[in-house]
């Protein structure tokens, strides 16, 4: 944690509610998020127990397996998932946006056009927290190598004809919310956290009643005793008060109420009394819904908070980058490929390892862009200075044939870069990219003088606008701002001796 | 090869030391293994091993290309094998952002190029594995030597193996260890998880290779070789070259007067942990306890006079080199924030000295000094973190030194140590090839205990 | 399962057991099981939590008195499930396990070599089962170092000094193999998938082995000293010099490998599949900690002779706590810690790294106050202000 979310955390202490740790959302919020609450069964490895979802918010949708070690009654849920989620899915397929780019054709040298096709927008899961993520993924990883009635060879227990499809959808979704800055598979909690600091620890922050508890008290009580209240706050029967946020359900929520009921509907099971066994059933879904629907309220209020936020500068660039996915995924899957394998080769490690890092890198930079708290953050750490203009003096280098524009533009600031003569600096909210050298400094004064090295144009004066002026605010950062193109790597099927060759 | 005088008579330094290189160039001229993996502790002649291949390799009139990991080991290896070879023609490949330091390109059969076209026919070219990812539309190398292999991630070896046929890979297994910004849960476990060392996945893919280890630390003294192996390497333990009396590190009288600035007391105390280290080769400064933002003013003004006097002093250091000036340029100081080495640097400026690196772990890592003095990554901290117990960091900042190394720090690390969660997650398939930095943290300390000298 | 209701009968309490024993009252002691250890490892500086499990306090009832109860509960599914596996492994005198452990531990050539199961009277008190423990171990020493037969341990029960006091520890199972090698093996109901594990399960079952491996290598030393000429395993050999935390004892403690097995449901199904797990780090560091804990009566110095747990809960806020955020995942008194350690304002209920941030500013007062012109924090805050400001 940096120092100054530490200092939002004390200032949400004496506050007693949260403090903002940005001024601008950071993230893609959907017009049409489909929101999802998952229950796993305790004790059963990726095991569905319930779920509330929808894009809806008046309407969510129920599934639940009332006996969730009945492979079948798992599968039905599974299925009926798909029924509900898919469509949702496909729903943006559609809508395309067609996009030419040049390329060189690598045999002939030929320059051609391609077209390539973009879909308009993605969709959007939200999820209360990092546990559901991990869930859907799971979900993912069970099911996408099912074999169904409809395989040549349907093994014996085939599941439902779309239920493999579902699996490999959820395994593309849970990988991409493993990119930094993406938004199609959204966990609630860190997604609160990061643009809202509380009077509590990270670790308490994962609980998205206690979270909304600081962020939004309830009139007339403070963060502290709501958030407390969220967490361990029991009625008489000694049911939690706001039940928690999945996918764990609470273990005294599975004694007192969910195994007897369990219990009672198996029994009617097995004296094969289907009236019974269904009113059984629905004693379970009603059980369930009451556990769920707090936390279906709590998503959507997190939501709502997110919503007032206005979305950062670049947050609809990084969204095009959840387009791009879903769109490759659906081109993968109308293309009959096979689900994703078990483990990554080496070549795919390697090339998502990259991107994740280009991402994160990008992500980073774009926020601090974006957001003058995040700048800050590199403010206070030595790595960018902020301040206003107190003098320009146009300089020329005339090594060259023609005269290049270098002019020197003195900043004053109350930060205190890491910058010694002759480091290098980026301007950050400039018209362009725009480099710069430290010239010389007084420190004493805050001084610092620099020289423009790049982005004024081809002529020997620099285009208009292009140089700050006296009395502007400026800012420059010590790093880069731009990710770096990460390397080439081979193809799987050319992986070196020292990776274990070609994968098998 | 020595020859032993005797079966019977224990191996000399320098024949155990001989012997390993031999095998070692066996295997990466006619191994039956593509790669050949040598294990360096610190000091123990890595770059003289890599000069010396890369004569050999060149001698057998293949082209050879070295992979090192940072510019400026790039250009210190291309130094090391023109001074060797100053008839040798040695390609610098480089970046058009990243243009090579003098020191390389002084000499006259160095040539530098951004386009590894321009260098393709010279017997040697060395790149960083950054540069030589982007090298494309070319026959592969014959042979490659690989430098600080173990800092070299797996992702960047699978972007350049294409370039070679068979490899040399050197480097120190206690260095700090290759990092990603991101969480690489994803692939832990897997033989080419992409985030961990290059070695590490060359050798779970080729079961056949046997790491061949450098047994002798010619830079550490014999007051330090034993407790940085026990430390550090106490799966692959080695020994100091040189015996407890041949090293010595002579200091004048500590008669001149302290600079203005620095406080009487703290100058006798600098005085006196530089006579302890002077003799033992280990000093340590000890403020009182206390709980402090990085930057302790303290703490940084302690190092700065332990530097400050030991320049005032004058200090011969003698060893079987010859004897030499402890001037400037033969200390050094390590930290582990850069905002704590902008301090000291402050402090030293404020104190009139210049010249004497102060520096990070991890730009201190390959370097050698007489004396160095460090500001424990603990000292004053309420709370160790898994950056600060970091095996590798503490490795590096105590193996520097050829004579004594002075360790600053406030009092009371062991308790902090012990107050520490043990929670560290393991991932199954991953073993473990360094020991724990926590247990290291306090087995050196417990070490240095003994030569402690508090300040006030 | 976990606790142990009779009082040791092998030897008369020593002072320290029998003030142990009064603080607990009329509870019964717990053993140092996984979760005792956990609370250990996240917080090994908590005066409060090295008393109370010293003296074998159950925690989670205490704290349900102190009117903070934790929230530690287990499913009755995830229990029933854990169950099933567990009696799976076991049935038939362990059959399944000892198939697993066959495939795991043993080279071709002994695979046809008869297993013994000896029984360890597990219904039986903590001080008979210690002593089945020890006779079996040496028993089955002897058989591996004849050739007879490889034994498998079920359920034994060890013995540990931790800061001073005795305590009783229960691994799930040992081996000893024909090659005389002695092995941990640990059971856990969390999933192998797809040959990785949660690591943050993996760890906690790699510390609480190597606890396990320290008091095997306590008892192999005891049954050394009783018969000095006790069989030398084949095999071991240290790595490291004497001195160095990893080397391996001498002796029959050598016996115990630093490799340790643990078994778990594969996937999403219900059968065992062992990995194996890397011990060294794990030894060298609770090796190290055993030995620099504070001693248990140091800590008993704060309490009033006459504290009873059991009646006056309450009394345990005269141990020092060391409460941070981590407590909440580990240690069933947390919430009652939070709530002392929020009134006092320590800036470490905002977690952990936040004392690295803030240095000598210890409370969230102090650090608030340190925002003003010319503070410690002066700078963090007007950037803070200006850019909340646009
Ligand atoms: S919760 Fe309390 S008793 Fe338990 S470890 Fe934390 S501070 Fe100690």
């Amino acid at each position: 944690m940096s120092l100054l979310t530490t200092l939002a955390r004390l200032e949400a202490v004496r506050a007693g509610v949260a403090q903002p740790l940005a001024t601008v959302r950071h993230r893609h919020v959907s017009e049409r998020p489909f929101a999802l609450v998952p229950l796993a069964a305790a004790g059963e490895t990726g095991a569905p127990l319930a779920m509330l979802l929808g894009s809806d918010r008046e309407h969510p949708r129920l599934l639940t397996v009332p006996q969730p070690l009945d492979r079948d009654l798992r599968f039905a849920f599974l299925a009926r998932l798909g029924d509900e989620l898919l469509p949702y899915l496909e729903s943006f397929g559609g809508d395309v946006e067609l996009l030419e780019r040049n390329v060189k054709d690598p045999e002939s040298g030929e320059k051609t056009v391609e077209v390539r096709e973009l879909c308009a927008d993605a969709p959007q899961l939200i999820v209360p927290n990092p546990g559901g993520v991990e869930l859907l993924g799971l979900f993912g990883r069970s099911t996408r190598f099912r074999r169904t009635a409809e395989d040549p060879d349907p093994g014996p227990y085939p599941a439902p004809a779309r239920v493999p499809l579902l699996g490999r959808w959820l395994t593309h979704l849970s990988e991409r919310a493993n990119v930094p800055g993406s938004s199609m598979l959204l966990p609630l909690t860190s997604t609160l956290a990061r643009h809202w600091a509380t009077g509590q620890s990270s670790l308490e922050d994962a609980h998205l009643g206690a979270l909304l508890a600081w962020i939004a008290p309830p009139e007339g009580s403070r963060g502290e005793q709501a958030a407390s209240r969220a967490e361990n706050g029991r009625d008489e029967r000694g049911q939690l008060l706001v039940p928690p946020a999945g996918p764990a359900t609470d273990p005294d929520f599975d004694s007192l109420l969910l195994a007897p009921a369990v219990t009672r509907y198996d029994a009617a099971r097995s004296a094969q009394d289907e009236p019974l066994t269904r009113a059984r059933a629905e004693e379970i879904e009603a059980l369930l819904r009451s556990v769920l629907l707090p936390v279906w309220h709590q998503v959507w209020q997190g939501i709502d908070l997110l919503r007032e936020l206005p979305p950062a500068a670049h947050v609809v660039e990084r969204w095009e980058g959840d387009r791009w996915s879903y769109t490759g995924h659906r081109d993968r899957v109308a293309a009959g490929e096979p689900p994703q394998p078990l483990h990554d080769d080496a070549v795919t490690a390697a090339r998502k390892l990259a991107q994740r890092e280009r991402e994160q890198v990008r992500v980073d930079l774009e926020e601090a862009l974006d957001d003058p708290l995040a700048m800050a953050e590199h403010r206070l750490a030595g790595q960018a200075f902020a301040g206003e203009v107190v003098e320009v003096q146009p300089d020329y280098d005339t090594s060259g044939r023609s005269p290049k524009p270098r002019p020197l533009v003195t900043v004053r600031t109350e930060d205190r870069p890491h910058l010694d003569p002759g480091g290098e600096v980026h301007r950050a909210g400039g018209p362009s990219t725009q480099r710069a050298e430290l010239a010389w400094l007084d420190a004493e004064a805050g001084l610092l003088t620099l020289r423009l090295l790049s982005g004024m144009g081809r002529k020997k004066e620099p285009e208009p606008g292009s140089v700050p002026e006296q009395g502007e605010q400026v800012c420059f950062t010590l790093f880069e701002l731009s990710a770096r193109q990460s390397a080439p790597l081979p193809d799987p099927e050319d992986t070196p001796w020292t990776h274990g060759g070609p994968p098998q | 090869m020595s020859t032993h005088p005797s079966p019977a008579a224990a191996p000399t330094p320098g024949e155990q030391a001989d012997a390993a290189v031999a095998a070692i160039l066996a295997s990466a001229l006619h191994g039956g293994e593509r790669g050949t993996v040598v294990d360096s502790p610190p000091g123990a002649g890595k770059s003289t091993l890599v000069v010396r291949a890369a004569r050999e390799l060149v001698a057998t009139g293949e082209r050879l290309m070295i992979v090192a990991q940072t510019n400026s080991q790039v250009d210190d290896l291309v130094d090391r094998l023109a001074q060797a070879d100053a008839g040798l023609a040695v390609g610098r490949l480089h970046g058009s952002d990243a243009l090579p330091s003098e020191i390389a390109t002084r000499h006259a059969g160095v040539v530098a190029s951004t386009k590894a076209a321009d260098l393709r026919e010279l017997p040697v070219v060395v790149a960083t594995a950054a540069k030589w990812q982007w090298v494309r539309d070319t026959d592969p190398w014959h042979h490659a030597i690989v430098d600080e292999a173990y800092q070299m991630r797996s992702d960047a070896l699978l972007a350049v193996a294409r370039l070679f046929e068979r490899a040399l890979f050197v480097g120190d297994p206690g260095q700090l260890d290759p990092f990603s910004i991101v969480g690489t849960d994803d692939w832990a476990g897997l033989h080419h998880d992409p985030s961990q060392s290059a070695v590490v996945t060359l050798l779970a893919h080729n079961p056949g290779i046997v790491p061949h280890r450098l047994p002798v630390s010619w830079r550490l003294p014999a007051s330090a070789a034993p407790l940085i192996s026990d430390a550090f390497y106490p799966f692959t333990p080695f020994r100091a070259g040189t015996e407890s009396g041949d090293r010595l590190l002579g200091l004048g009288p500590a008669t001149p007067p302290p600079p203005a600035g620095l406080a009487p007391g703290l100058a006798r105390a600098a005085d006196e942990v530089l006579d302890v280290a002077a003799e033992s080769g280990w000093g340590l400064l000890e403020l009182p306890a206390r709980l402090t933002v990085r930057t302790d003013p303290e703490a940084v003004a302690a190092v700065a006079a332990v530097v400050a006097r030991l320049l005032a002093r004058g200090g011969e250091a003698r060893s079987e080199r010859g004897t030499a000036p402890v001037d400037a340029e033969r200390i050094a100081v390590g930290t582990a924030h850069r905002d704590q080495a902008a301090a000291v640097r402050a402090a030293l400026a404020a104190l009139g000295v210049t010249g004497v690196t102060v520096d990070t772990a991890n730009r201190l890592q390959g370097r050698e000094y007489d004396v160095t003095v460090v500001l424990h990554p603990l000292s004053g901290r309420p709370d160790a973190t898994a950056f600060h117990l970091e095996t590798g960091r503490l490795c590096v900042l105590a193996s520097r030194h050829r004579h004594a190394c002075v360790v600053v720090t406030r009092a009371g690390i062991p308790e902090l140590l012990d107050a520490h969660p043990a929670t560290e997650p393991v991932q199954l398939g991953v073993v473990s090839k360094f020991p724990d930095g926590w247990e290291a943290n306090h087995a050196v300390l417990e070490h240095l205990r003994r030569h402690r000298v508090p300040v006030g | 399962m976990n606790h142990s209701t009779h009082p040791r009968v092998d030897q008369p309490l020593t002072p320290l057991e029998a003030r142990l024993a009064a603080l607990r009252g009329d509870a019964a002691a717990r053993s140092m099981d996984a979760r005792a250890l956990a609370a250990l490892a996240a917080n090994p500086g908590c005066d409060r939590r090295a008393v109370l499990d010293a003296a074998g306090v159950d925690k989670a009832s205490l704290a349900a008195r102190l009117g903070s109860p934790a929230a530690f509960g287990q499913s009755p599914f995830a229990i029933t499930r854990g169950l099933v596996f567990e009696r799976r492994l076991r049935a038939d005198r362990c059959a399944e396990l000892v198939a697993l452990l066959r495939s795991e531990l043993l080279p071709e050539a002994s695979a046809q070599t008869p297993v013994e199961v000896p029984d360890l009277l597990p219904s039986e008190g903590p001080a008979v089962r210690a002593a089945r423990t020890r006779v079996a171990l040496s028993e089955a020493a002897a058989a591996a170092s004849a050739g007879r037969a490889w034994t498998l341990l079920d359920r034994p029960l060890l013995r540990l000094d931790v800061a001073g006091s005795s305590v009783s520890l229960e691994p799930d199972a040992i081996v000893v193999g024909p090659d005389g090698r002695w092995t941990v093996v640990e059971i856990k109901s969390f999933p192998i998938l797809d040959g990785s594990a949660d690591p943050t399960k993996v760890g906690a079952a790699a510390r609480q082995a190597a606890v396990y491996v320290l008091a095997l290598r306590a008892t192999a030393s005891a049954l050394d000293a009783a018969a000095p000429s006790a069989v030398r395993p084949a095999g071991a050999s240290g790595a490291g010099k004497p001195g160095s935390p990893y080397v391996e004892p001498e002796g029959l403690a050598g016996a115990v490998r630093t490799t340790g097995l643990l078994v778990c449901p594969r996937d999403f199904s219900n059968v065992a599949v062992a990995a194996p797990l890397d011990l060294r780090k794990q030894l060298a560091v609770t090796r190290r900690q055993l030995v620099r804990m504070t001693r248990i009566e140091t800590l008993l110095a704060a309490l009033p002779e006459t504290a009873r747990l059991d009646e006056a809960p309450e009394a345990v806020d005269a141990l020092a706590h060391a409460y941070t955020p981590d407590c909440l995942a580990a240690c069933e008194l947390s919430f009652h810690c939070r709530t002392q350690a929020r009134a006092a304002g320590a800036v470490e209920t905002l977690g952990r790294g936040v004392r690295g941030e803030l240095g000598s500013l210890t409370t969230v007062e102090a650090a608030l106050a340190a925002t003003g012109e010319g503070e410690a924090l002066a700078r963090a805050a007007r950037l803070r202000e200006e850019a909340l400001a646009r």
